[in-house]
């Protein structure tokens, strides 16, 4: 590539080290996020797409996390043995993040004034007076009312769709050139999602943030995203832009998932299920991962494991229907999937 | 009408639940949460009625309510036009082997110690199945039409996942062959892909078993796919009910309006008026003088803060708590 990209994930292996054995949580993941880009990661429970998000920011618990093989480039530099003060260096200042379930990432014995100076405060040097002033801007561009009233509040005095915008100001405090959202919007209710979903939208286009969005609802993903990396069992399995994804996915488990999607408009259909359930971690089998659940699934699938091929430009799918040498099934496939 | 033709199996008048709050030293009573504040609906025989809302808008407590799993302050529900408030504990309980309930948490809901065949065959035992054999037999049946199999009978909870737990909490309410069964959120603490599945699996048991539901969620497409009428909930009381052909594509309340149009869609191409509604949802327990939604409605009027709107039918079954409707009445 001749360009370098902002973030870039090869072949990242983090394994989780259990009584139980080696647990592959993330096997093999590489993609990349450009400067002012919003890349969606999509999955059900279980599929690798946080323990991912978690590697990038080098929070795995470890023990019995590890990030085995593979590296992670920020800007060029491999972070994956990253001294720990660089990674504090890192972490809030250039890469921010938030969580999903805004109560627990936020200290209720502190106010929401405190908490938000210190972060400043830890990568800024600015007084406490300009920490104070900042943070009240802070909270005013993520749209809270009565700055000024509730940067004295504690968390427990605020509603969940108020403590995520308190989450996102702390996150984007030090302007960071990456934000990455672990499902933001999934403990909200619709009305107050579509609110966050709108600050975050704002926050790319205004301050030029790329955003890194790990969500399980493809509705999210179309309407925040640019780009879309489909995981399924530690793997990615399909990437392409949001409009590719969605409206011409090519591996059978983005289609499954598509397909099984309630319909807000139109006809009501019975609707599509994947049969069976995603495999526990560590269950891996020696083929393709959805081999299994696969309606498209022939033998080699059960014996070999699929590469990721090329589908097109930037787009990528790790289904055996698009090697080249098995290009009949695909039109085959074509033809059933139509149907 | 041809509504009168088919039976009502459930109905709701004027139904309230209200939790004391209590404060002070003598923990006495200082206030009150309004959980679910007056209202009506009906359920026909053979009908899915669904029942959304954000969080805190009342709707659980709403089918806790109908079931008498948690006393209602005031109102009447009739089942098979008998009044059950006023019931007492023993008729209850032998009345609600035609009312079971669906809890959204598939982990919570299950006694972890039991095996499978004690959970299903709990609710025989206690409507007087006293045969272990014939209670063996019959949970066997029930798990094979949940799509389970019979040598499941003798495992714990722990070793099914998700969606397996969620069927075995189908086949446990199924048990006593109810004629009504309150789903509280049954797919929403699952995957996509296995959502689909207990969907179609429910669909399917309405149809062989001519079941009723009252299905509860927060997930608007969810509600559409599986419902033949929708009642759309907001701080304890019905914003507007219709069939839901009707209520998705010509919602008349403001607030159903601005909660369909924030609902994400899975389409890039998809055009729509997107209404941001300000602020949160208000505290049940201090609700807004007049309409509830007063506080973030685009629409509102000076009347919208001072008269409660009455819940009426404007059009034929749509019924609408809103001012903007209060002249257009239905002949």
């Amino acid at each position: 590539m001749s360009k370098e990209s902002l973030l870039e994930l090869h072949d990242l292996h983090t394994h989780f080290f259990t009584d139980n054995g080696e647990i592959p949580a993330v096997n093999g993941v590489s993609f990349t996020l450009d400067n002012g880009e919003i890349v969606g990661i999509v999955g059900e429970s279980g599929c690798g797409k946080s323990v991912t998000s978690l590697s990038v920011m080098q929070l795995v618990p470890n023990p019995p996390g590890k990030i085995v093989s593979g590296y992670i480039k920020f800007k060029g530099e491999n972070i994956v043995n990253a001294s720990p003060k660089r990674m504090k260096q890192i972490r809030g200042n250039e890469i921010g993040m938030i969580f999903q379930e805004p109560m627990t990432s936020l200290n209720p014995l502190f106010t929401i004034g405190n908490q938000l100076i210190e972060a400043i405060r830890f990568h800024r040097k600015l007084s406490k007076k300009e920490a104070r002033q900042e943070s009240v801007d802070l909270l005013k561009l993520v749209g809270i009312p009565r700055a000024e009233a509730i940067i004295d509040e504690y968390p427990h005095q605020l509603s969940g769709g108020m403590r995520q915008r308190v989450m996102i100001a702390m996150s984007v405090s030090c302007d960071p050139d990456i934000l990455i959202a672990d499902e933001p919007t999934t403990a909200l209710d619709v009305t107050i999602q579509a609110q966050i979903l709108d600050i975050m939208r704002d926050l790319n286009k205004e301050r030029d943030t790329a955003i890194l969005l790990i969500t399980h609802d493809l509705g999210v993903v179309a309407e925040l995203c640019d780009r879309v990396i489909v995981m399924y069992a530690g793997e990615v399995v399909e990437e392409g832009s949001v409009r590719e994804i969605l409206k011409d996915p090519q591996h059978p488990y983005t289609k499954g998932l598509i397909r099984s999607l309630p319909k807000l408009h139109g006809e009501d259909q019975k609707l599509y299920s994947i049969p069976g359930t995603v495999p526990k971690p560590g269950m891996g089998n020696v083929g393709c991962q959805f081999a299994p659940r696969c309606e498209y699934a022939f033998a080699r699938c059960f014996k070999e494991k699929p590469e990721l091929y090329n589908v097109g430009e930037k787009r990528t799918s790790r289904c055996f229907l698009y090697d080249n040498k098995e290009g009949d099934a695909a039109e085959n496939a074509e033809s059933t999937f139509g149907s | 009408m041809q509504q009168k033709m088919q039976n009502l199996l459930l109905e709701v008048k004027g139904l309230k639940k209200y939790f004391p709050v209590k404060g002070g030293v003598f923990g006495r009573k200082v206030g009150e949460v309004k959980a679910v504040d007056d209202i009506s609906f009906s359920v026909k025989e053979g009908e899915i009625l669904g029942l959304v809302g954000e969080s805190g808008c009342g709707k659980s407590t709403t089918g806790k309510s109908i079931l008498r799993l948690s006393e209602p302050t005031a109102g009447e529900v009739k089942f098979e036009d008998q009044e059950i408030t006023s019931l007492s504990g023993e008729e209850m309980r032998k009345l609600r082997r035609h009312m079971q309930i669906i809890f959204q948490d598939p982990y919570a809901s299950l006694n972890p110690r039991h095996t499978v065949e004690k959970i299903v065959g709990e609710p025989l035992l206690v409507h007087g199945m006293n045969s272990t054999e014939d209670r063996k037999e019959r949970v066997r049946e029930l798990l094979e039409v949940v799509g389970l199999s019979s040598y499941h009978a003798s495992r714990y909870p722990h070793q099914f996942s998700g969606g397996q737990r969620q069927r075995i909490g189908i086949a446990r309410a199924l048990a006593n062959n109810p004629k009504l069964i309150i789903c509280d959120e049954p797919v929403s603490a699952l995957d996509v892909s296995v959502q689909a599945q207990i969907l179609n699996l429910m669909s399917d048991l309405r149809d062989q078993f001519n079941l009723t539901y009252v299905f509860i969620a927060h997930d608007l497409s969810v509600v559409k796919h599986i419902s033949d009428r929708v009642g759309v909930m907001y701080l304890g009381r019905m914003a507007e009910l219709a069939g839901k052909n009707e209520l998705y594509n010509h919602p008349k309340h403001p607030y159903t309006q601005a909660l369909l149009s924030a609902v994400p869609e899975p389409d890039p191409d998809y055009q729509r008026d997107r209404i941001i509604l300000k602020g949160d949802v208000p505290s049940p327990s201090e609700p807004p003088s007049g309409c509830a939604f007063h506080t973030r409605c685009p629409y509102v009027m000076d009347i919208c803060r001072e008269v409660r709107p009455e819940f009426r039918e404007v059009e034929t079954d749509h019924y609408v708590a809103c001012h903007l409707y209060q002249d257009a009445v239905h002949s």
